[in-house]
This record gives C-alpha cells, sequence and structure tokens, in this order.
C-alpha cells in the first residue's frame, strides 16, 4: 500500500514527494513512455512539424480530421487499455498456490479499475465518436456538422479527460473502486486519496466533450441533411447513429450530475451517498446505471449500422428490411432505458421490480434478434464479396449471438443470483463489447479507410490480424464463462483452489493471440501506408467498393468542402441509384463555398479545463479558481469574435475539382 | 413506385446557388442543450425526492423554510421573466436602447433574486442547517444552488450581450444570441417553479 499524505500546503496543495509511485513496474513504464514522447517530440521539431499539426489538425474545425484525431486517440488508448488487460491476465495465472503473484492489492485494484475506464470512455466512446463524425457528414451529403467550433472543442476536452486519466498513472494512483466507483467505498472515507478525484475529473472533463458532441451530431442530422433526404431516406449507419446521439444527451447529463453529487460529498461533506445522516448509496447505483446501460446501446448501436452498411455493400444488394432495421434501433433506443436495475438484481428490490427488469431486458433481444435476421436476409442470395469488413461482419454476427444468449439467460433474476459479480459477466459483456463494438470499429476501419486517406489497407495482414482477433477473443473469454459458473467472482487478485489455474492460462493464452491480432493490425497500418502509391492499393475512383451510400460519391479523400455542389437525394442509397441512372458529376459552373475558419480557442479551453481538473484532484485551490476564470474569461472572449468563416474562392475549387476529372479519367 | 429508380430526367446535383442562412442550426442545438439541462435538474428534483425527508434528527422545512421571504424571491424571478419578454419585444422593433434598458432590468431582479438566495443560504449555514447537516440539507443545498448558479452564468452572459449589443447593434448574430439566453432565462424560470412547488410550498405542508 503507497504511504499518502492528505497534509496540504498553499502552493502545491496535496501534491508532494509520496505522489510519485514506488514500484518498478510504473518506473519502467514512465521510462518508455518518456523516451518515447521525447523521441517524439524531438522527431516533430527536428522535421518542423509543429506548425503544420497546429494549423492543419489542431485547430481544424473539419469534421474529417476530427474524426482522424478522435480515432488516433482511441488507438493509442486502446494499447493502455490493453496492457492492463495482459497484467490483469497476468496476475490471475500467476497468484495460485500461496503466491502473491506480482501485482499487489493497491496496484492490482488500480488496474482493474483502468482497464474498464480506459476502454469504454477512451477508447470505445472517442472511436464512435470519430467514425460518426467522419461519415455521418459525408453520408448525409453536407458540408460539416452543425457546429464546427464545438466539434473541436468536443474533441479536445475528449484528450483532457484521457490526459488527466494518464497522469495518474506517474502522479499519485487512481482509483481502486471498479469502473463505477460505487460508494460507499468511492467516499472520502474508504477511498481517502487522489484515486478517485482523478477518475471524477477526467471523466467531468472528457464528459463535456461527449454531450457536447452528442448535441452536435444530433442536430447536424436534423438540419443539416441533404435536399430531398427525409429521415427515411437516410443511409442506416446515419439513423443508429442519430439514436445513438440521443442516447448520449439523454444520458450523459445524468453521469455528469451523479458525479458531481459524488465530488460533493467528497469535497464539501455531503451526505448524498454517505452511510450516515441520512445518505443514501444505493441511490448512486441506480443513477449510474440510469446513465450506464444506455451508454451500452451508444456503443453498439453506431456499430449495428456500420454492420448493415458492410452487410449490404459487399452483398450487392439493398439492406433487407430497412424500415424494420429503423424502427428496432428506435425500440432499442427507448427501451434501453427501461432496463438499468437488471445491474443489481441481487441488491434487493423485490421479486416484482426484479421481473418487470427482467422481461424488459429480454424484450430487448426481440429488436436486436430482428436486426440480425435482417442482416441474413439482405446476405441471402446476394453475390457477397468477402473482403476485410465483410468478414468482421461475419464474425461479429457469430460471436454477438452468443454474447447475446448469455445476456437473455443473465436477465432471469434467479439465474442472476448465481452468477451475479462472476466471470460469467465479464466473459458476457466482453463478448458483447469486444465481438460487436470492437470487430464493427474493425470492420469500419477497413471499410472506410480508402475514404480516408485514399488507399485501401492491405488484405494479407488484415486478414492475419482478423484470424488472430478472433481465435483469441474465443481463446480469452471462454474460459472465464466457464469460470464464472464454477463461481469465480470478478476482480480477484489471488486464488486458492488450484484447478481453477489450467482455465487462466488458456485465458492468458488467448489474451496472447489478441496481442499478436493487435500487432499484425499495427502492420497492416504500416505496410498499406508504405504500399499507397500502387495502384491495387490507390482508390482513385472514390469509391472503392462499389458502395451506396453518399459517402461515396466524392473523391478519396474528400476536398474541404466535402462535395462541390449538394447531392439530391430521391431514395435510399443515393450514390447506387446515381451510378444506376448515370448521374453526370458536374465539372463546371463552380460557386464560392463558405466555410467556418480554424480556431485554436478550444484547443486554449480544453487545456485550461485540464489544469483545472488536475488543480481539483491536487487540492490546489488557487490553480483551480485562476484557471476556471481563464475558461470564463477566455470562452467570452471567443464570443466577440464575429468574423468565424471564409469563402473558398471558386479558383480554389476549381483546381480541386479538375484535378478529380483528370484522377477519375485516369482510372478508367 | 410509378417511376423506375434510373430516370435520367432527375437531378441529381444542386447547381443553383442555394443559400444556407447562418445560424440555422442554432436555436435547435440550443433547445436540445436545454433539454440535457433540464436532465440534470431532473436528476436532483429525484435525489431530492428520494432524501427530502432523511433529517437525519436535524431540521426539516419547516423549521428552516420562510415562505414569505421565498415568494418575494420567486416574484423577482418572474417579473425578470417578463421584462426579458420586453427586451424581445423591443429588439423585434429594432429599439436597441430599449432593449439595453429592459436587460437591465432583467439583471436588476436577476441579481435581487441571487442576493435573497445568498441572504438564505447564509442565514442557514449561520444556524447549523448546512449542506453537511444531513441528507435532506445536501438535496436543498445543492437543487437550489444549482439552480442559482445557472442564473449567475445567465447574468454573467446577459452582461456580455449587453456590452455586445452596445459595441455592434443588434445584427442577425447578436439577435440569435437574445434569442437563446432568452430561452435559458425562462428555462430557469420554470425549473424555479418546479422548485418552488416541490421543495417549499409540499415542504410546509
Amino acid at each position: 500500500m503507497a504511504t499518502f499524505s492528505n497534509e496540504t500546503t498553499f502552493l502545491l496543495g496535496r501534491l508532494n514527494w509520496d505522489a510519485i509511485p514506488k514500484e518498478p513496474i510504473v518506473w519502467a513504464t514512465f521510462v518508455v513512455v518518456a523516451l518515447g514522447g521525447i523521441a517524439l517530440l524531438a522527431a516533430l521539431t527536428r522535421y518542423r512539424l509543429w506548425g503544420w499539426l497546429w494549423r492543419e489538425w489542431f485547430t481544424s474545425v473539419d469534421h474529417k480530421k476530427i474524426g482522424i484525431m478522435y480515432i488516433i486517440l482511441a488507438l493509442i488508448m486502446f494499447l493502455r487499455g490493453f496492457a492492463d488487460a495482459v497484467m490483469m491476465r497476468l496476475q490471475q495465472v500467476w497468484a495460485f498456490g500461496g503466491s502473491e503473484g506480482y501485482l499487489n492489492a493497491h496496484h492490482y485494484d488500480q488496474i482493474f479499475t483502468a482497464h474498464g475506464v480506459i476502454m469504454i470512455f477512451f477508447v470505445a466512446m472517442p472511436f464512435i465518436t470519430g467514425l460518426m463524425n467522419y461519415v455521418v457528414p459525408l453520408q448525409i451529403g453536407a458540408r460539416d456538422v452543425s457546429f464546427p467550433f464545438l466539434n473541436n472543442f468536443s474533441f479536445w476536452m475528449t484528450v483532457g479527460g484521457a490526459v488527466i486519466t494518464m497522469a495518474s498513472l506517474f502522479l499519485g494512483e487512481f482509483a481502486q473502486t471498479g469502473w463505477l466507483a460505487f460508494p460507499p467505498l468511492s467516499g472520502i472515507g474508504y477511498s481517502p486519496w487522489v484515486g478517485v478525484d482523478y477518475y471524477i475529473w477526467g471523466l467531468q472533463v472528457a464528459g463535456v466533450g461527449t454531450t457536447l458532441s452528442g448535441i452536435n451530431l444530433l442536430v447536424t442530422i436534423l438540419k443539416m441533411r441533404a435536399p430531398g433526404m427525409t429521415m427515411m431516406r437516410m443511409p442506416i449507419f446515419t439513423w443508429t447513429s442519430f439514436c445513438a446521439n440521443i442516447l448520449i444527451v439523454a444520458s450523459f447529463p445524468v453521469l455528469t450530475m451523479t458525479l458531481i453529487l459524488l465530488t460533493l460529498d467528497r469535497y464539501v461533506g455531503t451526505n448524498f451517498f454517505t452511510n450516515d445522516l441520512g445518505g443514501n448509496p444505493m441511490m448512486y447505483i441506480n443513477l449510474i446505471w440510469i446513465w450506464g446501460h444506455p451508454e451500452v446501446y451508444i456503443l453498439i448501436l453506431p456499430l449495428f449500422g456500420v454492420f448493415s452498411e458492410v452487410t449490404s455493400t459487399f452483398s450487392g444488394k439493398r439492406l433487407f428490411g430497412y424500415s424494420s432495421m429503423v424502427y428496432a434501433t428506435v425500440c432499442i433506443t427507448v427501451l434501453s432505458y427501461l432496463v438499468w436495475l437488471h445491474h443489481f438484481f441481487t441488491m434487493g428490490s423485490g421479486a416484482s421490480v426484479n421481473s418487470f427488469f427482467g422481461i424488459t431486458t429480454m424484450i430487448i433481444s426481440i429488436p436486436t434478434g430482428a436486426k440480425l435476421f435482417n442482416w441474413l436476409f439482405t446476405m441471402y442470395r446476394g453475390r457477397i464479396r468477402y473482403e476485410l469488413p465483410m468478414m468482421w461482419t461475419v464474425a461479429f454476427m457469430l460471436t454477438f449471438v452468443v454474447g447475446g444468449m448469455t445476456g437473455v439467460l443473465l436477465a432471469v433474476p434467479p439465474a442472476d443470483f448465481v452468477l451475479h459479480n462472476s466471470l460469467f459477466l465479464i466473459a458476457h459483456f466482453h463478448n458483447v463489447i469486444i465481438g460487436g463494438v470492437l470487430f464493427g470499429l474493425f470492420a469500419a476501419i477497413n471499410f472506410w479507410w480508402p475514404k480516408a486517406f485514399g488507399f485501401k489497407l492491405d488484405v494479407f495482414w488484415g486478414k492475419v490480424s482478423f484470424w488472430f482477433w478472433v481465435v483469441g477473443f474465443w481463446v480469452a473469454f471462454m474460459p472465464l464463462y466457464i469460470l464464472g459458473l464454477m463461481g469465480v467472482t470478478r476482480r480477484l487478485r489471488v486464488f486458492d483452489d488450484p484447478d481453477l489455474r489450467i482455465w487462466f492460462a488458456i485465458a492468458a493464452f488467448g489474451a496472447v493471440l489478441i496481442a499478436a491480432g493487435i500487432a499484425a493490425m499495427f502492420v497492416q497500418f504500416g505496410v498499406s501506408i508504405l504500399r499507397r502509391n500502387r495502384p491495387d492499393y490507390r482508390d482513385v475512383s472514390g469509391d472503392p467498393w462499389d458502395g451506396r451510400t453518399l459517402e461515396w460519391a466524392t473523391s478519396s479523400p474528400p476536398p474541404a468542402y466535402n462535395f462541390a455542389f449538394n447531392p439530391i437525394s430521391h431514395g435510399l442509397d443515393t450514390w447506387w441509384e446515381m451510378k444506376r441512372a448515370g448521374a453526370v458529376r458536374p465539372t463546371g459552373g463552380y460557386m464560392p463555398i463558405h466555410m467556418p475558419k480554424n480556431t485554436g480557442t478550444g484547443v486554449i479551453l480544453a487545456a485550461l479545463a485540464t489544469v483545472c481538473g488536475m488543480a481539483l484532484v491536487w487540492y490546489v485551490w488557487w490553480l483551480a479558481a485562476l484557471s476556471f476564470l481563464g475558461i470564463i474569461a477566455v470562452s467570452i472572449a471567443h464570443t466577440f469574435n464575429y468574423h468565424r468563416d471564409y469563402y473558398i474562392p471558386v479558383s480554389e475549387i476549381e483546381a480541386t475539382e479538375d484535378a478529380r476529372t483528370r484522377q477519375l479519367a485516369q482510372g478508367v | 413506385m410509378s417511376h423506375a429508380t434510373t430516370d435520367t430526367r432527375r437531378q441529381y446535383w444542386e447547381l443553383e446557388p442555394h443559400h444556407h442562412p447562418e445560424g440555422a442550426s442554432t436555436s435547435l442545438g440550443f433547445w436540445v442543450y436545454l433539454m440535457s439541462d433540464c436532465l440534470m435538474f431532473a436528476v436532483l428534483f429525484a435525489v431530492y425526492g428520494v432524501l427530502g425527508t432523511s433529517f437525519a434528527a436535524g431540521p426539516g422545512p419547516k423549521d428552516l423554510f420562510d415562505l414569505e421571504l421565498v415568494a418575494v424571491n420567486t416574484a423577482m424571478l418572474l417579473l425578470s421573466s417578463i421584462t426579458f419578454g420586453f427586451a424581445m419585444l423591443a429588439m423585434g422593433k429594432g429599439d436597441q436602447r430599449g432593449t439595453l434598458r429592459w436587460l437591465a432590468v432583467t439583471l436588476f431582479f436577476g441579481l435581487c433574486f441571487l442576493g435573497i438566495e445568498l441572504y438564505e443560504f447564509h442565514h442557514l449555514i449561520h444556524i447549523g442547517a448546512g449542506p453537511q447537516r444531513s441528507g435532506f440539507l445536501s438535496a436543498f443545498f445543492t437543487l437550489v444552488g444549482t439552480h442559482g448558479l445557472h442564473v449567475t452564468f445567465g447574468s454573467i452572459w446577459l452582461v456580455t450581450l449587453m456590452v455586445q449589443i452596445t459595441r455592434t447593434g443588434l445584427i442577425p448574430a447578436n439577435q440569435r444570441r437574445m434569442v437563446c439566453l432568452s430561452m435559458f432565462w425562462h428555462f430557469l424560470d420554470v425549473i424555479w417553479i418546479g422548485v418552488f412547488t416541490f421543495v417549499y410550498l409540499l415542504g410546509m405542508i
């Protein structure tokens, strides 16, 4: 257990030498990260890339660049989250027969907390936000989102939250509470030092970004659609993103407020979730799951959209049952608010309440099942091309169904009394999150990469990654189902029963296979970047998969303004119809295009918010007050700038479009 | 569908100039934001519903609330909403000075509201009924205080907007901001009616 002191000084709050971890593992990590960081900074300076990064990327309000930056953030954080997973696998296979393993309790508890927090908030969320940011405006034929500056600001707030969370690794500690920080454990009495405060401020800073980006994309979809594109003509990925953003707007405020109340308990001494003076810890668990269950659907719905686009594109058919798919999505959106109590059937709500929530939970499997049949019927008698996105989609269908079934099993309250908090539950939600969300993201990367960068991803390394991942997933998580049925609970650090060990060993081997899959994925990126100019990699047409929706109607990568002329939609699958109708791409008569200017305000505001968060974690009150005033001052100053847009001149559009015309002519 | 999808007469690209009015999405975006804010208050109301009787052997509403003072306070906020309405009417007529005048009146009532609230809080803390005393008082202070913080930020925004209108006039950008701020201000009024009814009136029964 680390020693710590909550004595404060004016200048540094409770920050002192005790804050530096004493463990060699953390030190080694720090050295590696520091060296890597210094090398990166040196390279950026050496090649004079700072100005370019700042002008073209950091301050960009282009939804495409922001989308790419979100996904880069998610990939970096994924490596951290996966490192945590490997450490847990190693500890659990090691700590048998009297051995304590290699991680002490204080360290191990931080790792399982950080793993959950990072994978959900800083991998899955930025990944899908990035994807929606990139694809949705293109799919609806728009030139940007409704509020481009807000979009940039949202991204940097997400980065700020990630920075705060990562800082806990080298300065102080992270929460040891599990990823939802239930009180009274997360209260000041049982978590007296900085861990839970890091958790709170990391999530709050990132949460501002998530909520604002939800509002932004929601309004974008409602207001920025191409002429003729009614709601029931929207591509299905846009539909599922729409529902996911409704869920973001309607659930993240609950998380924000719940964490504020926990903050007040910890900082002010209120009694919301305390055991004494009228507090009610159970209220926290209800509130956090009222956010938490919709969150699950925020993660999976956009990927259901991805699978729909991929299935229909690679089957060469219109999506089977488009309207039933839309209604199923909307049903899931509504139902996701009526099931939260299934996360704590064992907490004594009584048989009637448990039955209600058990039944609503099972009902969700009906629209989800309908979706699965729609995908299967789309494939039925289609001319299926097993490109990488389609492979991931089929792997998803097989894997996700198993995860869904174990979910229905857990929805039965009596069964849940046996399986609650066991490794069976862990296996279940990894089964749906990896098999659904992650496989979907990999399908999406392989599907839209050519659109974003103008060249396809390498198929060989893609397949290597695919097989290692899929096999690795099954090897890593099926043993956890078995262990769960044997009664092993989650978050354990040491074991007595030697019979369990073999299953942990198999699971650890699965983690190794997944590691190979991840490595192969990065090799795939590298190889593809090196070979990007080879004709079999380059995408000159802008439509490498014979796509159906509007993002394929423009060049790869699209110009800053996306479309020189607004596309007009007459039905579903607008681009498919345009191709069939032989619609001619206009090559003249351009008009200046109205676009938003880049701005550094988002970076500055998020940097101030990050400083404010760190200051609050360490009780450095003067810095917190100062940075908070700074945020208000910069925000107000920003509103005095009325000149936030400019026109792209016709000459520039002409040059871009003529280059595209020549490229298309070569491609034919 | 009577028309085949391969109708070549169909136009697929919008070739005529197409005017996208600037800020067309702003009011919808702000509405959605307000609804998300409303959910934060919903949580606070729910929390108050759960903890509203958790007095922990401490004082309850009847021991603490001064309904007459709160009635005056409510009147201040309701009046500020009316005067904001007058500011909007003045703006509609293009009357910049009238707009500024009514905004100033609104600010005055808003600050009165905040002053009375601060007095009430100070009084409660002074007699030992601070937010740490019981679950009920934690929920009370947080619900009422969050509303008060919103009014504070609304007032800062109001002053900013007054400066901006003075400097640049009632240009479309400023008019949009006025619409947003008025929605925000009336929204806080609606929330307060909930607080007044649910916390103060029901508490005194």
